[in-house]
C-alpha cells in the first residue's frame, strides 16, 4: 500500500523529492521552502484564476491588430483574425489559429476552476483523471503566448511606412498578462493535495 | 527498457531519510531504487518518473547548453527575416519583435517579450552552464550552485524560444499571400536552437543532478548525511 509522505509525518520537497523531518524549513539538498501542503495555495490559483479572467476580456473586445494600407485601415480582434482566414478560403489555417487563440484559452480558464472545484468536491473526476488534465493544463499553458509573438513579428516585418503597416492593438497586453496569470494559477496549484483523503 | 516501479511498501521509519523521495507530483513515499543508465524508476502511484539517470548525462548536457547559447547569439546579432513585396523591402531581427510593441503604453510587453524568448532562455542556459561545469571536470561545485540550478528549474516554464519558432511559422503562414519572406542566417540558428533544447532536456535528470551537487558541496556533506 502506498503512504504518502505527510502520511508518514515527514515532509517531502516539491522541487526535488528530498524527505525531511516536519520542523525543517528549508530542504537541506536544493534549499526550496518547505511545506507539507500549501494552505493557501487553493486560494491563490482561484485569485490568478480571476485576475486572468478579467484581463481576458478587453483582451478579446480590443484590436490585437491595426493594419493600415493606402486605401483602408482595419483592426482586427482576436476572432476576428481567425474569421478573415477562414473568409480568405485558408481553413485548416483558420481552424489552428482558432484552437490556438480560442478553445485553448477558453478550456484553460474551464479546466482550472474544474481542478480546483474537484478538490474540494471529491467524486467529480478520479485522482488519476485531475492528475492527468493537471499535466495537460501545465503543458499547454505557456503556449497560448504564440498568439502575441505572431503580433510582434508582423508588425516588425510589415513596416512599409506609406503603403502598408501592421501595428500591435492595446489587446495584445491584456492577453499576454491574461497568459501569464493562468501560468500563475496552474502553479500555485499544489498538485500533492490530488491524493489527499 | 521497461520502467520500474519504484518500491513503496516499506516501514518508513527504518529507512534512513537520504533514501527516501516523495513524488513531487503526489507526495507517494519511495525507497529510492538503485537504477542504471537507460533505466528509470517511475511513481508507484502516479506514473511520474522519480529518476532517469543517463550515461555522460553532464558532458552532454554541458555541450548542449553550450551549443544553444551560441545559438542564441547569433540568433539575436543575424539577419532574422526579410520581407519583399512589390519592390519595398523590409529586414527585421528578433530584437525588432520584441520591440514591435515599443509605442507608448505597451512598452512594458517589450521587455516581457525580449525576456521571454531571449533573456530568460540565456540566462537559463547559463544557470545550467555555471552548475554542471565543475561536475563535467569532476571538481566540487562552485558556491551558490544550488541556488543557481534550482532558479534554472524556476525558470524552465518561462523559457520560450520555442513558442516563439511557432509564432514565427504562423506569421509567415498568414503574410505569405501578401509578400515574399526570405529567412536569414538567424532564422535557422533559432531553428537549431529548438532542437538542440529538446535533446538537451532529453538528457536532464534532475535526481541525477541533484545527487551530483549534494555529492560535490564543497567541504558540506554534512547536511545530506547527518539525517536521523
Ligand atoms: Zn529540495
Ligand atoms: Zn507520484
Amino acid at each position: 500500500m502506498t503512504i504518502s509522505a505527510r502520511q508518514a509525518g515527514l515532509v517531502g520537497c516539491l522541487r526535488c523529492g528530498r524527505v525531511h523531518l516536519p520542523d525543517v524549513a528549508l530542504c537541506t539538498r536544493c534549499g526550496a521552502a518547505l511545506s507539507s501542503r500549501d494552505p493557501n495555495g487553493l486560494q491563490r490559483v482561484w485569485a490568478w484564476w480571476l485576475a486572468g479572467l478579467l484581463v481576458y476580456i478587453p483582451a478579446n473586445l480590443y484590436p490585437m491588430l491595426l493594419t493600415r494600407t493606402l486605401t483602408q485601415r482595419t483592426e482586427s480582434t482576436i476572432i476576428g483574425g481567425a474569421v478573415e482566414l477562414f473568409q480568405h478560403g485558408d481553413a485548416g489555417i483558420a481552424l489552428i489559429v482558432f484552437v490556438a487563440s480560442v478553445v485553448i484559452p477558453v478550456g484553460k480558464f474551464i479546466a482550472i476552476a474544474f481542478l480546483a472545484m474537484s478538490l474540494e468536491k471529491r467524486h467529480l473526476m478520479t485522482e488519476h483523471a485531475q492528475h492527468r488534465l493537471f499535466a495537460v493544463v501545465e503543458f499547454i499553458g505557456r503556449w497560448s503566448m504564440i498568439d502575441v509573438f505572431v503580433v510582434a513579428i508582423l508588425a516588425s516585418l510589415v513596416r512599409f511606412d506609406a503603403v502598408a503597416t501592421i501595428n500591435p492593438g492595446i489587446a495584445a497586453v491584456s492577453f499576454a498578462l491574461s497568459v501569464a496569470f493562468t501560468m500563475q494559477a496552474a502553479q500555485s496549484f499544489d498538485p500533492r493535495t490530488i491524493w489527499d483523503d | 527498457m521497461p520502467p520500474r516501479a519504484a518500491e513503496s511498501s516499506f516501514t518508513a521509519h527504518a529507512v534512513p531519510l537520504a533514501e527516501l523521495r516523495a513524488c513531487p507530483h503526489c507526495d507517494a513515499l519511495h525507497r529510492l531504487p538503485q537504477v542504471q543508465p537507460r533505466e528509470r524508476a517511475v511513481c508507484d502511484r502516479c506514473g511520474s518518473v522519480l529518476i532517469a539517470p543517463r550515461a555522460d548525462a553532464f558532458t552532454r548536457i554541458f555541450a548542449l547548453a553550450a551549443t544553444s547559447l551560441i545559438l542564441m547569439g547569433a540568433a539575436v546579432f543575424m539577419p532574422f527575416l526579410d520581407l519583399s513585396a512589390s519592390g519595398l523591402h523590409n529586414r527585421a531581427s528578433v530584437l525588432d519583435a520584441a520591440l514591435a510593441f515599443s509605442q507608448g503604453a505597451m512598452v512594458p510587453l517589450s521587455v516581457a517579450v525580449a525576456a521571454l524568448i531571449v533573456v530568460i532562455p540565456a540566462l537559463r542556459l547559463m544557470l545550467i552552464l555555471y552548475t554542471l561545469a565543475p561536475l563535467v571536470a569532476g571538481r566540487p561545485v562552485l558556491s551558490r550552485a544550488r541556488q543557481a540550478f534550482r532558479l534554472a528549474d524556476r525558470l524552465k516554464p518561462w523559457s520560450m524560444a520555442e513558442i516563439f519558432v511557432i509564432g514565427v511559422a504562423v506569421a509567415l503562414v498568414k503574410v505569405a499571400g501578401l509578400a515574399m519572406v526570405t529567412p536569414g542566417p538567424a532564422f535557422w540558428a533559432f531553428c537549431a536552437l529548438v532542437l538542440v533544447t529538446v535533446l538537451q532536456d532529453s538528457f536532464m535528470d534532475k535526481e541525477q543532478i541533484w545527487q551530483a551537487i549534494a555529492g560535490a558541496e564543497p567541504a558540506n556533506d554534512a547536511a545530506e548525511g547527518a539525517q536521523p
